[in-house]
C-alpha cells in the first residue's frame, strides 16, 4: 500500500492557482522526485502534504488515513518528517540540542518541567548526527552553521521521529555538487533500509536522475509528466517547459 | 439630533488631537522600528516651548501660527539631537533596548522641564479669537476645535504627500519595507533615520503646541498622552499613518459618546477599544504583519547553563543573601526583601520574554492579581498567610490562562500592547470596584502571620519563595519544556514540524509567567502590609521590563542581576533629590555600555578572558 | 515663573544636606521629623509645600526649638507610589531614627503611611491627604491629619450651595477616591438640606486626562441649573476653557472645591469664571496679622508669594511642634495622647487637634471667584473654621470604629 496518496490537490493564492489538481502516490522505500521550474508550485504541494497549508480541494491520505488539512504537529507524530526550502532550525541551541529537542518532541516528552533536557537522548542524538555527517559539529550553535550543514541538521531532525515519509523541499540547495550527491545517496540508503518513502524536489538534474526511482514534473500547478527518470528525461513536453530545449 | 451632531464634532476635534500625537510615533516606528517611549516627553516639550514663544509674541493669529511652528521645529531639533546622540548608537541592539533608552530620556526630560519651567502649570492667556465659538444648530462650538478638526486631516494629507510625492518620502517608504535594500541603493541610512526621527519629534511638538490653548503646559503631560498615543498607533497598525488616523477617529468619537453614556468608562475606554480591535485584527486596522525586526536575530544567541565558576558565584551570592539579616539593618533588609520580590517578578517576565520571545508591557497585572488575591485571602476570607500565598499564583495563573488564549496568538509589539490593554483593564477594575478592592485607597492591613511578622523572618520567607520560585522557573527553562519553548521562539515552523504545539507551549509560558508574578505580588503584599492599584499600573510594568533588559534578556542570570541592581539603585536614588535625572542618565549609560544587559556583558567578558587563558 | 530656579535649587540642597548619620538621642540632639511627599509626581503643590515647612523649621528653631531641642526634617520623595512611601517610612523609622512621620499628598500614600504607623506603633501626622478614611474608617490612635477632609471641604460650602436654590445639579469630579468621596458627600449633604434636589448627570474624567470638550458637552446636555466640580490642576484649566467657550457656566451656579487655592487659580488667569463658590486661600487680600506675618516672612525668604501648599507645609511643622511641646516628650505613646487638644498657630489663625478623631481644625477660606487685573482672585470670602465643619461627636463615633 502507498505510504502517501494525494488526490486532486488544489491551492489558490488570490487569482493565482499555484497548484491546480495534483495527484500522486509514494510507495515505501521509494525515492520520488517532484521537479519543475521556479514557481511551478512544488513548495506549495509540499506545504499541503506537510500540513503547513490547507488544500482548497483534494485529499491527502497517509497510510490509508485521511489527513487532509491536519496540523503539521499531528502529522509529525504520524511519521511525517520534513525539511524546508528555507532552512528552519533552532538558532539558540547547539546542533545536538536541536536534535534532542526533536527527539523529545517526537517522543511526546516536551511537557516535562524538571529534568535537564540536555541529558536526554544524548546517544540517540549523536547517532543521528553521525548518520548525516554532523557528529563533529554537535556542540556548535546552530545559528552559525553553513547552509549545507543546516540542511544536514534538518535531515537529522526529520529522522528523529523514525518517519515513514520524508518530505524534502530542495534538501541540497546551497551545497557543493559532490555534497549533494552524497547527501541524497544517504537519503536513498535510509529509504531502502528502513522502507521510508521519500518525496523530494531538486534542481540538480544529475542528482534527480541519479537517485530518484520515479520523477513527477510540475508546471504551472499541473503535473505534465511522470515516470522513470529515463522516460521523463525523454519526454518532449518536459524538455520544452522545463529543460528549456525546444522539442 | 443637534446634540448628537455636536458630540460628533467634539469627537472629531478629540480625534484630531489624538492623531497629531500619534502620527509622529507611527512614522518613527515605521522606519526605525524604535518604540519611542519618550514621544510623550517631546509632546510636553512642544507645549512648554510653545508657551515660552507665544507668551512673548503678539496675540494675533499669524503670530500664533508662527509660534506653534517654531515650537514644532525646536522639538524636531531636539529629536534630531536625541537620535544622533543616543538612538543611533543602539540601532543594532535588540529593539526593546531602545525602548529602555527612551524610558531613560523620559526621566531626564521630567527633571529638565521642572528645572526650566518650574512646577506651576503654565497656561497661555487666550486672545479673543482663540476663545471664540461658532453657533452650530443653536449651540456654541469652540472655533479652535473647528481649527483642530481641519488641522488633523491637513497634517495627514501633508504627510501622505511628503511620503508619496518626494524622493525623500520614496526612500523612507522603501526603508519601511526593506532597510537593507535602501542601504544597497547607496543612501545614507543614518541621515534618513535622523530626518525621520526629527519629523516624528516635530509632529509630537506640533501636537503639544496645538494642545496648549486648550489648557496648560504642565509636567504631567508626557505620561498622560504616551499610553493613548501608543494605543492609537497600535489600533491603527504600527507604521500606518492612515491607520493611525482611522484609529484616532474611532477612539475620539467613541470617547465623546462613551463618556456621555457611561461616565465612569474614562479610565479604560481606549484600552477596551484596543483589546477589541487586536483580538479581531491582530495587526491593527491597517497594519501588516511585521517582518522579523532587526536585533531579533542577535537575540537568538545560545543560552548556556551556568558554568562551574558562575555556579560558585551564584551559591556565594545566595549564601550571602541568606546570612544578610545577621548584619543588615531593618531598612536594608526591607530593600533586600523588595529585591527578592523583584527577582521573581523579573524572572517570571523573563520566561515569556526571553525563551518565550513574547515581551509584555503589562506584566504588573499578574503581580497585582497575586497581591489582591493575598489581600482578599487576608481580609475577605480572614485566612492565614499560607492561604494567600497559595491562592495568589493560582489566581494569577488562571487569569493569565484566560488572557493568554488571546495574547499568545500574536507577536512583537502587538502582543506587548495587548498585554498592556489587559493590564490596564485589570488596573481599572481594581481602581473602580471600590466595594471589593477599596479603589485607589487600596487594601490595608495585609500583614503577615505572627510567626513571620519580624523583618528577618519575612525576608527569609521572601527569599525562599521568590528566589526559590525563580530557581524553579530556571529549572523548567533547562528542562524539555524550556527547550520546546525556545524551539517555538526560534522557529515556529520547525517546532510544529517536529510535533510541538507552539500555541500551547507559549500559553504555558504565559501562565507560568503569570503565576510567578502572582506569587511575587503576594509576597510583596505581605511584606508591605498593603495592596494598591499602583501595583498593576503601567509604571510597575515598565519596572519589570527595565529590570529584565538591564540584566540582559538572553542570559538566565539576567533577571536576577537586573532585579538586584535596579531595586537597590532605585531605592538608593529615591532617597536623594533629582533622582529622576540621575536614574535616567544611569539607564542611558547602562544601555550604551551594555547593550546586552549587565549579565550579558559580564558573560561576554568572562568568555573572552577564559578564551585567552585557554 | 512663579517658583524660580534658584529657589528650587535652594530647596533641593536643603533636603540633601538634612540627613545626618547621628544616632545619639541625647536631649540636645535635634528632634527628627521624617517627611515623605510626592515631590516629583505633584510638584505644583508639593514644592511650595516644602518651602513652607522649611520656613517653619527655621522659625521654630530660631525661637528656641521644642523642649529645648531643635527640629530637623528629613524629607523624601515617594514618586506618587504608596509602596515607595512604605519603604521610605521604614527607612526613616529604622535608619534615620526619626521621632515622628509626616507628609503625604495622595490619599493612598497617606493611608499606606498611616497603616505603617499603626503596625509599628509610631506617630504619623498626615499633612495634605484629604480622604475621610484617614481619621474615620481607617483611623487609629497613631495617625493625625491636618487639613480639612473631603467631608469638611464639602460641608463648608453647602450653605452657599443651598442658597443657589438650584434644583437640577450635575457633578464633575476626577475618577478616583478623592473625587468620588467629594461627590458622595455633596449629594448626601445637599439632599439633607434641600429635599427635592435632583442630580441629573455626572462626569468622571480620568485624573490628568480629561477630555474637556466631551465632558463639557455631556454636562450641557443635561441642562443643569448648577454644577458641582471636583477637578483641579491641568484638568480644571482644560475644563474651564472649554466650559467658557461653550457657555456652560453662564447663568449657572458652580460650586468648586479647591479652585480658590493659588496653585490652581493662577493657571486660570483671566479666564477664571466669575462667581463660582470655591474653597481656597485669598492670598492677595488677607490682611489679618497671622496671614500677613506668614506671607511677609515667606516672601522675604523665597522672594515669591506663598501658595496653599506653603500654608500646609508650614502648619504641619507648627502643629507637630505644638503637639510635642504639649506631650512633653517624643515618646510615641506620650505623643499619641499628648497631641489631642494641642493648640497650634497656623497662617490662618490658631487651630487644634480634635481629641475625638485626631483631625486638625485648620480651616480653609470659602468665597467667590472673580477676575482682577487679568488674574483670578477670591472675593466675598470668609474663613471657614475646620472645627465648625466637622460632624458631631456622636456621628464621628459611628464613623470611627476605634
Ligand atoms: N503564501 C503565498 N501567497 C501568495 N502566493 C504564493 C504563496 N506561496 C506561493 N505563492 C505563489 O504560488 C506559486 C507557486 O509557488 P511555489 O510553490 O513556491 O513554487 P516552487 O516551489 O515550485 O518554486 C508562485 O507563483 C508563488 O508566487
Ligand atoms: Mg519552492
Amino acid at each position: 500500500m502507498s505510504v502517501l496518496v494525494a488526490e486532486g490537490l488544489r491551492k489558490r493564492f488570490g487569482a493565482n492557482e499555484a497548484v491546480a489538481g495534483v495527484s500522486l502516490a509514494v510507495e515505501p522505500g521509494e525515492m520520488l522526485a517532484l521537479i519543475g521550474p521556479n514557481g511551478a508550485g512544488k513548495s506549495t504541494c509540499f506545504n499541503m502534504l506537510g500540513g503547513q497549508l490547507r488544500p482548497d480541494e483534494g485529499a491527502v491520505r497517509l497510510g490509508g488515513q485521511d489527513v487532509t488539512g491536519m496540523a503539521p504537529r499531528h502529522l509529525a507524530h504520524l511519521g511525517v518528517g520534513r525539511t524546508f526550502q528555507i532552512t528552519a532550525s533552532f538558532a539558540s541551541m547547539t546542533v545536538r540540542e536541536n536534535v534532542q529537542t526533536a527527539l523529545l518532541a517526537q517522543k511526546r516528552q516536551a511537557w516535562r518541567f524538571w529534568q535537564a533536557a540536555d541529558a536526554q537522548h544524548v546517544g540517540l542524538a549523536e547517532g543521528l548526527l553521525a548518520r548525516v555527517g554532523m557528529a563533529s559539529q554537535a556542540e556548535r550553535p546552530a545559528g552559525v552553521l553553513a547552509y549545507g550543514d543546516l540542511k544536514r541538521l534538518e535531515l537529522a531532525m526529520a529522522l528523529a521521529g523514525d518517519p515513514v515519509l520524508l518530505l524534502m523541499d530542495e534538501p541540497t540547495a546551497g551545497m557543493a555538487p559532490a555534497e549533494r550527491a552524497a547527501l541524497m545517496a544517504l537519503v536513498r540508503g535510509i529509504a531502502r533500509d528502513q522502507g521510508v518513502a521519500v518525496l523530494f524536489t531538486e534542481h540538480d538534474m544529475d542528482v534527480v536522475f541519479g537517485q530518484a526511482d520515479r520523477v513527477l514534473v510540475l508546471d504551472r500547478g499541473r503535473l505534465i509528466a511522470q515516470g522513470t527518470p529515463e522516460a521523463v528525461r525523454a519526454d518532449p513536453r518536459v524538455r520544452a517547459v522545463y529543460l528549456g530545449t525546444a522539442a | 439630533m443637534d446634540l448628537i451632531f455636536l458630540q460628533l464634532l467634539t469627537g472629531l476635534a478629540g480625534a484630531s488631537t489624538l492623531f497629531l500625537v500619534a502620527a509622529g510615533l507611527t512614522v518613527i516606528f515605521g522606519v526605525t522600528r524604535v518604540v519611542n517611549f519618550s514621544h510623550g516627553s517631546l509632546y510636553m516639550l512642544g507645549a512648554f516651548i510653545a508657551w515660552s514663544l507665544l507668551s512673548r509674541l503678539p496675540r494675533e493669529p499669524d503670530y500664533f501660527v508662527l509660534g506653534v511652528l517654531g515650537a514644532a521645529v525646536a522639538t524636531a531639533v531636539i529629536g534630531a539631537v536625541l537620535e544622533v546622540v543616543l538612538l543611533r548608537r543602539i540601532y543594532r541592539a535588540p529593539e526593546l533596548l531602545q525602548l529602555l533608552a527612551t524610558f531613560g530620556v523620559v526621566l531626564v526630560v521630567q527633571d529638565v522641564a521642572l528645572w526650566v519651567w518650574g512646577p506651576v502649570d503654565l497656561s497661555l492667556p487666550r486672545p479673543r479669537w482663540l476663545r471664540g465659538a461658532v453657533e452650530i444648530a443653536g449651540l456654541r462650538f469652540p472655533f479652535y476645535d473647528l481649527v483642530l478638526i481641519v488641522v488633523g486631516p491637513a497634517v495627514l494629507g501633508g504627510l501622505l504627500l511628503l511620503f508619496h510625492r518626494t524622493r525623500w518620502g520614496l526612500l523612507v517608504r522603501a526603508a519601511t519595507q526593506d532597510r537593507d535594500m535602501v542601504a544597497a541603493l547607496g543612501v545614507d541610512q543614518r541621515v534618513l533615520f535622523t530626518s525621520v526621527f526629527a519629523l516624528g519629534a516635530g509632529l509630537a511638538g506640533l501636537g503639544g503646541a496645538l494642545a496648549l490653548p486648550q489648557g496648560s503646559a504642565n509636567l504631567n503631560m508626557d505620561l498622560s498622552v504616551i499610553a493613548e498615543a501608543f494605543v492609537v498607533v497600535v489600533v491603527g497598525g504600527m507604521g500606518s499613518l492612515g491607520g493611525a488616523f482611522l484609529a484616532a477617529l474611532l477612539i475620539g468619537v467613541l470617547q465623546a459618546f462613551g463618556i456621555a453614556l457611561v461616565p465612569k468608562i474614562t479610565l479604560v475606554l481606549v484600552f477596551l477599544v484596543m483589546a477589541a480591535v487586536l483580538v479581531v485584527r491582530p495587526h491593527g486596522l491597517l497594519g501588516k504583519p511585521q517582518a522579523m525586526a532587526r536585533g531579533e536575530v542577535e537575540a537568538l544567541a545560545p543560552i548556556r547553563p551556568a558554568g562551574p565558576a558562575l555556579q560558585v558565584l551564584g551559591l556565594v551570592a545566595l549564601l550571602a543573601a541568606i546570612l544578610a539579616p545577621f548584619v543588615a539593618g531593618p531598612y536594608l533588609l526591607s530593600v533586600l526583601t523588595e529585591a527578592a520580590v523583584a527577582v521573581l517578578f523579573a524572572a517570571s517576565l523573563h520566561v515569556m520574554m526571553g525563551p518565550g520571545g513574547m515581551a509584555s508591557f503589562g506584566h504588573a497585572a499578574w503581580f497585582g492579581v497575586g497581591a489582591y488575591a493575598a489581600a482578599f485571602a487576608a481580609k475577605g476570607l480572614g485566612a492565614g498567610m499560607a492561604v494567600g500565598l497559595l491562592l495568589a499564583p493560582f489566581a494569577a495563573g488562571a487569569l493569565a490562562l484566560l488572557v493568554g488564549a488571546f495574547v499568545v496568538r500574536m507577536s512583537g509589539v502587538y502582543l506587548a500592547m495587548l498585554t498592556l490593554a489587559f493590564a490596564q483593564i485589570a488596573w481599572a477594575v481594581a481602581f473602580q470596584w471600590v466595594e471589593v478592592t477599596g479603589g485607589d485607597n487600596g487594601v490595608l492591613g495585609v500583614w503577615p502571620d505572627g510567626w513571620a511578622a519580624d523583618k528577618p523572618t519575612m525576608y527569609w520567607l521572601a527569599l525562599l519563595l521568590c528566589v526559590g520560585g525563580a530557581l524553579v522557573l530556571r529549572r523548567a527553562l533547562f528542562a524539555p519544556f524550556g527547550f520546546a519553548l525556545r524551539a517555538t521562539r526560534d522557529s515556529a515552523l520547525r517546532a510544529e514540524a517536529i510535533g510541538l504545539d507552539a500555541h500551547r507551549l507559549r500559553l504555558a509560558a504565559f501562565v507560568l509567567a503569570g503565576a510567578g508574578a502572582g506569587l511575587s505580588g503576594a509576597v510583596f503584599a505581605y511584606a508591605k502590609g498593603s495592596v494598591f492599584p499602583t501595583y498593576m499600573a503601567i509604571p510597575h510594568s515598565v519596572d519589570a521590563l527595565v529590570t529584565v533588559l538591564l540584566g540582559g534578556v538572553q542570559t538566565m542570570a539576567g533577571p536576577v542581576v537586573g532585579a538586584v541592581t535596579f531595586t537597590v539603585l532605585q531605592s538608593w536614588l529615591l532617597m536623594g533629590d533629582f533622582w529622576r535625572i540621575k536614574l535616567g542618565l544611569l539607564i542611558i549609560a547602562l544601555v550604551l555600555a551594555f547593550p546586552t544587559g549587565i549579565a550579558g556583558a559580564a558573560s561576554a567578558v568572562w568568555d573572552r578572558w577564559r578564551g585567552r587563558a585557554a | 515663573m512663579p517658583v524660580s530656579r534658584r529657589t528650587l535649587l535652594a530647596a533641593g540642597a536643603a533636603t540633601v544636606a538634612a540627613p545626618g548619620l547621628l544616632r545619639a538621642q541625647s536631649t540636645s540632639a535635634p528632634i527628627r521629623i521624617g517627611e515623605i511627599n510626592s515631590y516629583t509626581a505633584i510638584p505644583a503643590f508639593t514644592l511650595p509645600y516644602r518651602m513652607g515647612w522649611q520656613l517653619a523649621v527655621e522659625q521654630v528653631n530660631a525661637a528656641g526649638g521644642v523642649l529645648g531641642r531643635k527640629l530637623e526634617v528629613i524629607s523624601h520623595d515617594d514618586a506618587g507610589k504608596p509602596q515607595d512611601a512604605v519603604r521610605l517610612a521604614g527607612a526613616l523609622l529604622d535608619e534615620t531614627k526619626v521621632d515622628v512621620l509626616a507628609g503625604g499628598f495622595l490619599s493612598n500614600v497617606g493611608l499606606a503611611m498611616s497603616d505603617v504607623a499603626k503596625q509599628r506603633k509610631r506617630l504619623f501626622v498626615a499633612s495634605e491627604p484629604l480622604t475621610d478614611a484617614l481619621v474615620w474608617e481607617q483611623g487609629h490612635r497613631y495617625c493625625y491629619r491636618l487639613r480639612p477632609s473631603t467631608y469638611m471641604q464639602v460641608a463648608m460650602m453647602v450653605d452657599d450651595a443651598v442658597k443657589l436654590g438650584a434644583k437640577r445639579w450635575v457633578t464633575v469630579s476626577p475618577n478616583y477616591e478623592y473625587g468620588q468621596s467629594l461627590v458622595k458627600w455633596f449629594k448626601l449633604l445637599m439632599q439633607q438640606r434641600q429635599p427635592g434636589i435632583e442630580f441629573v448627570a455626572e462626569q468622571w474624567p480620568a485624573l490628568g486626562r480629561i477630555d474637556a470638550g466631551a465632558t463639557v458637552a455631556a454636562l450641557a446636555q443635561a441642562r443643569p441649573d448648577a454644577i458641582f466640580n471636583g477637578t483641579f490642576g491641568p484638568d480644571l484649566t482644560n475644563f474651564v476653557r472649554q466650559g467658557n467657550t461653550r457657555g456652560l457656566f453662564e447663568k449657572r451656579g458652580v460650586v468648586s472645591v479647591l479652585t480658590g487655592e493659588p496653585e490652581y487659580l493662577e493657571p486660570l488667569g483671566d479666564e477664571t469664571p466669575e462667581g463660582w463658590i470655591v474653597t481656597g486661600w485669598p492670598v492677595e487680600s488677607v490682611t489679618d496679622a497671622s496671614n500677613a506675618g506668614f506671607i511677609a516672612a515667606y516672601r522675604a525668604k523665597f522672594g515669591e508669594m506663598p501658595k496653599m501648599g506653603s500654608v500646609v507645609g508650614h502648619a504641619t511643622i507648627t502643629a507637630i511642634a505644638a503637639g510635642i511641646a504639649k506631650s512633653g516628650s517624643v515618646d510615641t505613646e506620650a505623643m499619641a495622647d499628648g497631641f489631642k487638644g494641642a493648640k497650634f498657630p497656623t497662617p490662618f489663625g490658631e487651630a487644634y487637634w480634635r481629641a475625638q478623631d485626631n483631625q486638625g481644625t485648620l480651616g480653609t477660606y470659602v468665597g467667590r471667584t472673580a477676575v482682577k487685573g487679568g488674574k483670578g482672585v477670591m472675593v466675598d470670602w470668609r474663613y471657614a473654621d475646620g472645627a465648625s465643619a466637622m460632624p458631631t461627636d456622636e456621628e464621628v463615633r459611628k464613623l470611627r470604629p476605634v
